[in-house]
């Protein structure tokens, strides 16, 4: 309990700040992008570590795409810096630029053949390398995306998975300082994407490359980053690991995008350190973990996470009547959706219990739910 | 409807399969078949006036679709990069250059170069250096190749800019992000893949030009084209041999336009 409180107090917070990271591999400094009237990303302030898998994830739209263009070249920020290992390259286009992409649609060369393709940027350095050396390097990486035998096939012989990973290969081939990867496994099917999920995470820790990925799939950040940069409307609502992002999330918007979670709405009317009393719409008051300084008064949400919500066939003094609507049985677990008379819809996810209590319940039955104060979360409604 | 289709085709084929028949006509008359030889082809092929005006034919379709072609490819890949009101005029130019009918080019073009001469020949004379006689500029194979590199230049930039229209954007960004620069993404990435398209433009400018009579009639002054020569010779009284002549330049025709049609279509399966 003193531990979760620990995490939750407000200065223990990460800061995920503007501040220059020592030997940070990439940063944007104050960037901002609009097209016009529109914004595209704004403010943008954000230390890439060496050797870290960071991803940015929002919703479409949200800029996450500009940003990588940003850091690639492609775009040119209308204000602010973008600093690659220490050096401004604001001005620099993305052909002096020492990173390389990984495009969603694979872009290939489709007059090329596999090696060729991989070979391109290695033959673009002046002065020239050797043929030999970039020949070396061409198999070598081949081998390390599991394609030795597929130099000399042409791009449309390939399955998708394939392009994938010779789009993967041209790109690690010349050792950049930073991979950027623009959603990169959205063309391919469920399975294939798990598998490649992997391989680029067994890639990047074998490599030591910078990872920045751009994705709208809270699956893939979560399994995938050491850090994700959460975006709404061109700026970033929070930073932080996959587990404090789903623990610790800042805001409604942060708990609603990464991992699915009930929302109550009330009123704050006490606040003590790090926790906080709320009041609900059934009129009694909640104990809740404070996410941020909220002030009494101030409306808000309470944020409970469906893992977190205990449910029994038998009424208890502190828990909450409830009707089920609806269940479905997924094996080890099952989801329910219950009604309370006051506090609406509630989504709860019960793993299977040894004695089979629950399994008799149907549609339209009672049941009690609660839920621990360490469980909730106050958040402001943004 | 079937039927009606049917009518249709014979009525536009029929003159010309008649032409190719009565090519092969033994006798003098151009519209009686009296037996079946290839003598008038040999004539034809023998005939001087022939060979030189389809030798000036194939000199200017050859340096015209030539310049077409690469003005045509630059202004195409240069249109690129225009947005806006600016692209939508541009656009709307070429296909009016397109669509305006050969007459009028011609009689354009001709009053443009005659007043331009009117205005450079004096100006030429008078400031020319040393004693040889200054040069005049004139009606001929000059005017005739400008005037058809500027009409088949519209077919180009059309043809390669449908081609660039359809290559993904990202494969030139994915060269800029593999260190090539602006001229190296041209040079590797977007001209092997317009290549067919190119290739197939020059070919439908060379088969325009060979082919055109309107337009050379105006600006090409005292030189005959092949197109000219048939036109004149008909004033005198159709042989066979122009039916050979006729048959020929239909079939050297047709074959350009089927080739540049399957480099097109090689071209888009990609």
């Amino acid at each position: 309990m003193t531990k979760v409180a620990e995490t939750f107090s407000v200065d223990g917070y990460p800061r995920e700040s503007a501040k220059a990271v020592p030997g940070a591999v990439a940063e944007l400094r104050g960037v901002s992008k609009s097209y016009g009237d529109v914004q595209a990303v704004r403010h943008f302030d954000l230390a890439i570590a060496p050797g870290e898998f960071l991803s940015f994830l929002g919703p479409s739209g949200c800029g996450k795409t500009t940003a990588l263009r940003m850091l690639a070249g492609f775009e040119a920020p209308s204000a602010g810096t973008v600093l690659i290992d220490g050096k401004d390259v604001s001005g620099l286009a993305a052909y002096q630029r020492p990173v390389n992409m990984v495009f969603q649609s694979y872009a290939l060369f489709p007059h090329l053949t596999v090696g060729q393709n991989i070979a391109y940027g290695l033959k673009q350095q002046r002065p020239k390398l050797p043929l030999a050396g970039i020949n070396d390097k061409v198999q070598r990486v081949l081998e390390t995306v599991r394609l030795a035998d597929f130099k000399d096939r042409r791009i449309w012989e390939m399955s998708g998975g394939q392009q994938q990973r010779v789009a993967l290969a041209r790109a690690i081939v010349n050792e950049p300082k930073l991979l950027l990867l623009d959603e990169p496994l959205a063309a391919l099917d469920r399975k294939l994407r798990k598998e490649m999920q992997i391989e680029l995470q067994d890639l990047q820790r074998q490599l030591g490359i910078t990872f920045v990925l751009v994705t709208h799939d809270q699956e893939e950040a979560l399994s995938l980053s050491d850090r994700i940069c959460v975006m709404r409307a061109g700026e970033i609502v929070q930073v932080g690991t996959p587990r404090e992002l789903y623990d610790q999330p800042k805001s409604r918007y942060v708990a609603d995008f990464v991992g699915t979670s009930n929302f109550f709405d009330g009123k704050i009317i006490a606040v003590n350190g790090g926790t906080g009393q709320i009041s609900l719409s059934d009129g009694r008051s909640y104990r809740a973990f404070l996410s941020d300084a909220i002030p009494v008064g101030e409306t808000a949400c309470v944020s409970v996470r469906p893992e977190q919500i205990r449910m029994s066939d038998t009424q208890s003094s502190e828990a909450l009547e409830v009707t089920i609507q609806n269940r479905i049985f997924l094996g080890e677990h099952t989801e329910y959706l219950v009604r309370h008379a006051r506090l609406g819809n509630i989504a709860v996810m019960a793993p299977r219990q040894s004695d089979g209590r629950l399994d008799t319940l149907q549609k339209g039955d009672t049941a009690w739910v609660h839920w621990n104060p360490e469980a909730a979360l106050i958040l402001r409604n943004d | 409807m079937r039927i009606y289709a049917v009518c249709v085709y014979v009525f536009l084929y029929t003159p010309i399969a008649i032409i190719a028949l009565f090519s092969f006509s033994a006798g003098r008359s151009a519209s009686q078949l009296e037996g079946l030889s290839v003598q008038w082809y040999g004539r034809a092929l023998n005939n001087p006036f022939v060979m030189d005006a389809l030798g000036n034919s194939l000199f200017v379709a050859f340096v015209s679709a030539t310049l077409a072609s690469v003005l045509g490819t630059l202004a195409a890949v240069g249109l690129q990069g225009i947005r806006g009101p600016a692209r939508a005029l541009f656009d709307a130019l070429i296909y009016i250059a397109v669509m305006i009918p050969g007459i009028v080019i011609g009689i354009a073009t001709l009053i443009a170069l005659v007043t331009v001469f009117g205005v450079v020949n004096p100006w030429l004379e008078a400031f020319w250096p040393g004693s040889a006689p200054a040069p005049t500029l004139r009606m001929g194979m000059g005017s005739l190749i400008a005037a058809h590199t500027m009409f088949t230049l519209a077919l180009v930039i059309i043809i390669v800019r449908a081609r660039l229209a359809g290559l993904e954007g990202a494969l030139t960004e994915a060269s800029a992000d593999l260190y090539a620069t602006p001229l190296g993404t041209f040079r590797q990435i977007t001209l092997p893949l317009i290549a067919p398209a190119i290739l197939a433009g020059f070919l439908l400018s060379f088969t325009f030009s060979f082919d055109d009579f309107i337009i050379a009639f105006f600006v090409a002054g005292s030189e005959t084209t092949l197109p000219i020569y048939i036109f004149s010779s008909i004033r005198r009284g159709i042989t066979p041999e122009v039916n050979a002549i006729g048959t020929m330049v239909m079939g050297a025709s047709l074959i350009m336009l089927v080739v540049a049609q399957l480099i097109l279509r090689r071209g888009q399966k990609r």
